[in-house]
């Protein structure tokens, strides 16, 4: 090593850019004397001002303007907004224009988890954490499991993309959200085309359990790595049920867990403002969420802290099971394996799979429900249009979407939550552990960059497209710098896994 | 040798990526046929790896997103310089698409708004983030965001556009196939259909040859017919003003065209073309009856410069 590392200075790592997040995300860790890490911080330079610019539009236009928030997530926050601007409204949707909504939603959940197990979390399972990064991508997934089920994963993601698109006009950036209902009814045989898809999802979805069963369960070392301290944090979680506590993606109520399991509190969507609040780092342009009840003390799990997480861990955390048979038995030995509420951020992939399967069975039930082509798919609005808040639990967390309007229906104020926000205070916790368990003394190791890599792709931050990008290994730069700012040594690994030292 | 293709993203919302992946199957084809040396959304090479690279080296850049930031710019101007062919792909590359109405406003209101006003924020809260920030000895930095959204063709030369948002996987797959044929239409060229989408729309032929329009509805108020023409149920659809090549697909969704495929080439502005060309639609030479009439469209704006406001005559709002 250099030996100007002799002498006992303060250091700072950073990690920019680093890539396939939506945007550009950084990461800079600052290092004592001793090499221990003092504080990592994860920021987030990216700020579009959605919520000014939403003020003086009709509150209808929402669903398609608020998508564009996101092009992989489009839909989430299509539905949020349609959800919010029912309430706006004070009308209810059609019971068949609801049911073509919930279709078209787990059919993009069921696509969106998907692609994240294969083409982004997944590899560093199937192929392994300590594999060459080279082949820890979606190509390494097909070595793994052979050409045909990657074949199948590229055809099943066409298939569901192509029924979003056939409901929803497009499949980035739908257009069936409207007050009240849908635009366009389903035929019959749209619905069979669905029954079609929906039926071989849930096939698709079984298969994806069992690979995750037999390739990662089946291996002591990744249950101990899913288990290990490193990746665990002990924090309340948060996420959407229905009546009977079971996880919904569409409808209910939020539900706040304690570290220790026990309700925080319940509550619909329209009471988010007395439940949890934003703080503002001067460091981020993302606003870090927090309950209410427990207040902002900084970057802490406990008890007594307000952070919390949401997102598939989470939402098997508030849950006390699935409304559907197969994702129900799955999530009971989800359980039994690792206990409950879970802690360990890895697990966010086991979880995932089991909503994919959920998401798919829950596909098919609408699919057969033979009241979903009814021509009778809105209620038109007649009341006057004044403030509402929507909710959906999009695949990488709660998302509220809250509209004022002046009585023509135009926006006065928005404020969104998205999901990430609400994973962001327990995100920067698990890059800093991940650090410091990593970096000691003088030497920067290599492992750190997969581990760093791995504590951020359980959460599939939604910072990013990743979801659905192309194989890739996410490509790290560290800079090792001492007080004055000099260089002190330079680690960098390139998208083919090259590790280069200066 | 394998012609070398890069795609890179500006202020973006990841559609136009997803756009990429759309392509489905065919996509292994793409990446047979060329080298693929930038795209930090799936493949990771770095700015390092472009800056060493020759000028000129890159056969085609697909650049999409708007312009915002000072590191969006030195991208741009550096791909610009590293590559023959600059291709604006989507709407907010080509006019500056819906994170342009941003410049109905500025960076003081939308910090005001996110930071100041928001009702979720913690109660006394006075933080805002800094470009700068010194935390116990350490200094964290953050970009600086302009004012003003702009288009790409507003910060460097481009050579082709790709309309829509996003862009159909259909249009992307002709651009590909022209750039490797070397069947380059002329400099400026928008690739896609140089005709107004009405052309093409499966409802044409419900569209009356006269159309008046004596009430404008907003979606939100009426049951909209699935096999009728939007503008003759009284819906505003953009389709007579926007360029065909979407293939239908909102109008598929029985949702008006809210006009992101943008002019044909013979039209400068797009929104000033839509708004003369709709208003003429009302059906009275009163003035207080087309008061009336045009109270249907409450958002001009917002409904005209939806996907173009940075490249209009407008541009923004002046503050």
């Amino acid at each position: 090593m250099a030996t100007s590392m002799e002498t006992p200075v303060r250091r700072r790592i950073t990690i920019d850019p680093v890539t396939r997040l939506e945007g550009h995300g950084k990461i800079d860790i600052f290092l004592d004397e001793q090499g221990a890490v003092e504080r990592a911080y994860f920021q987030v330079p990216e700020l579009r001002g959605f919520e000014k610019f939403a003020q003086g539009r009709p509150v209808e236009d929402m669903p398609q303007i608020t998508s564009r928030i996101c092009g992989v997530c489009p839909t989430a926050h299509h539905m949020a907004a349609t959800k919010a601007v029912d309430a706006v409204y004070q009308v209810m949707p059609a019971p068949a224009g609801r049911k073509i909504r919930e279709l078209v939603y787990s059919t993009f959940m069921a696509e969106d988890h998907a692609l994240h197990f294969y083409f982004l979390g997944g590899p560093d399972f199937i192929v392994g954490p300590t594999a060459p990064a080279a082949e820890r991508n979606v190509l390494g997934v097909i070595a793994k499991v052979g050409v045909e089920v990657g074949k199948q994963v590229i055809a099943m993601r066409r298939r569901l993309r192509e029924l979003t698109a056939l409901a929803g006009g497009k499949a980035v950036h739908p257009v069936l959200g409207l007050p009240g209902g849908v635009a366009k009814p389903l035929t019959e045989e749209n619905r069979k085309q669905f029954q079609t898809v929906a039926a071989d999802a849930v096939e698709f979805a079984k298969f994806t359990l069992s690979a995750f069963e037999k390739i990662v369960l089946g291996n002591g070392e990744y249950v101990d790595l899913i288990k290990s301290d490193a990746f665990t944090h002990r924090t309340h979680y948060m996420g959407m049920v229905d009546e009977k506590n079971r996880v919904n993606f569409y409808d209910g109520e939020m539900r706040v867990v304690t570290p220790e399991g026990s309700e925080l509190d319940r509550f619909p969507a329209s009471r988010y403002l007395d439940v949890i609040a934003e703080h503002t780092e001067p460091w981020s342009y993302m606003k870090f969420t927090f309950l209410k009840k427990l207040g902002w003390k900084g970057f802490a799990e406990g008890a007594e802290s307000g952070v919390y997480s949401v997102a598939p861990m989470a939402r098997l955390n508030v849950a006390d099971g699935f409304a559907t048979p197969l994702a129900q038995a799955a999530y009971e030995q989800y359980i039994a394996t690792l206990g409950k509420p879970v802690h360990h951020t890895l697990a966010n992939h086991w979880a995932r799979v089991i909503e994919l399967l959920y998401a798919a069975e829950r596909m098919k039930e609408l699919a057969d429900d033979p009241e979903i082509t009814s021509p009778k798919i809105r209620n038109i609005p007649t009341a006057t249009p004044r403030e509402g808040v929507g909710v959906v639990e999009a695949p990488r967390g709660t998302l509220i979407h809250h509209y004022a309007t002046d009585e023509r229906g135009i926006v006065t104020k928005a404020n969104l939550i998205v999901a990430t926000q609400n994973n962001a205070a327990r995100i920067a916790m698990s890059v800093d552990k991940a650090a410091k368990g990593l970096i000691s003394g003088k030497v920067v190791s290599e492992g750190l960059l997969n581990m760093v890599e791995m504590a951020f792709r359980a959460y599939d931050p939604c910072l990013g497209c990743a979801t659905h990008s192309l194989p890739g290994s996410m490509p790290l730069y560290v800079r090792v710098r001492d007080r004055q700012g000099e260089t002190v040594s330079t680690l960098q690994r390139d998208a083919d896994g090259t590790v280069t030292r200066s | 040798m394998k012609p070398k293709v890069a795609f890179y993203w500006c202020a973006a919302c990841g559609g136009c990526e997803e756009a990429v992946v759309d392509l489905g199957e065919s996509i292994l084809d793409v990446v047979a046929a060329v080298d693929i040396v930038l795209w930090p959304v799936a493949l990771d090479f770095k700015k390092a790896d472009i800056e060493a690279a020759p000028d000129g080296s890159i056969a085609a850049v697909f650049i999409n997103g708007a312009v915002r930031t000072s590191e969006q710019e030195e991208m741009a101007h550096m791909l610009r310089r590293k590559s023959q062919i600059v291709i604006a792909f989507g709407s907010c590359a080509q006019t500056g698409g819906i994170p342009g109405l941003a410049n109905l406003s500025n960076r003081k209101q939308i910090f005001s708004t996110v930071y100041g006003e928001a009702p979720s924020l913690e109660s006394g809260a006075t933080t805002v983030p800094l470009n700068e920030h010194k935390d116990n000895g350490h200094t964290v930095t953050l970009p600086v965001f302009w004012d003003t959204v702009r288009s790409l063709d507003q910060v460097i030369e481009v050579d082709y556009y790709i309309p829509g948002c996003p862009p159909t996987a259909k249009l992307l797959a002709q651009a590909v196939n022209a750039l490797l044929s070397g069947e380059l239409p002329p400099k400026g060229t928008t690739i896609g259909p140089d005709y107004a989408l009405c052309t093409d729309c499966p409802r044409k032929d419900s569209k009356p040859d006269k159309l008046a329009i004596r009430q404008f509805h907003r979606p939100s108020e009426i049951e909209i017919d699935t096999e009728k023409c939007l503008l003759a149920q009284g819906l505003l659809c953009l389709g007579p003003a926007t360029r065909a090549g979407c293939e239908s697909r909102c109008i598929n969704g029985n949702m008006p065209c809210t006009g992101c495929f943008g002019p044909t080439s013979r039209v400068r502005d797009y929104g000033a073309k839509a708004l003369s060309g709709i208003a003429s639609l009302a059906d009275s030479n009163d003035e207080a009856e087309i008061s009336a009439i045009l109270a249907g469209i409450p958002d001009p704006v917002g409904t005209f410069y939806r996907y173009s406001l940075p490249s209009s005559f407008l541009q923004r709002r002046k503050l």
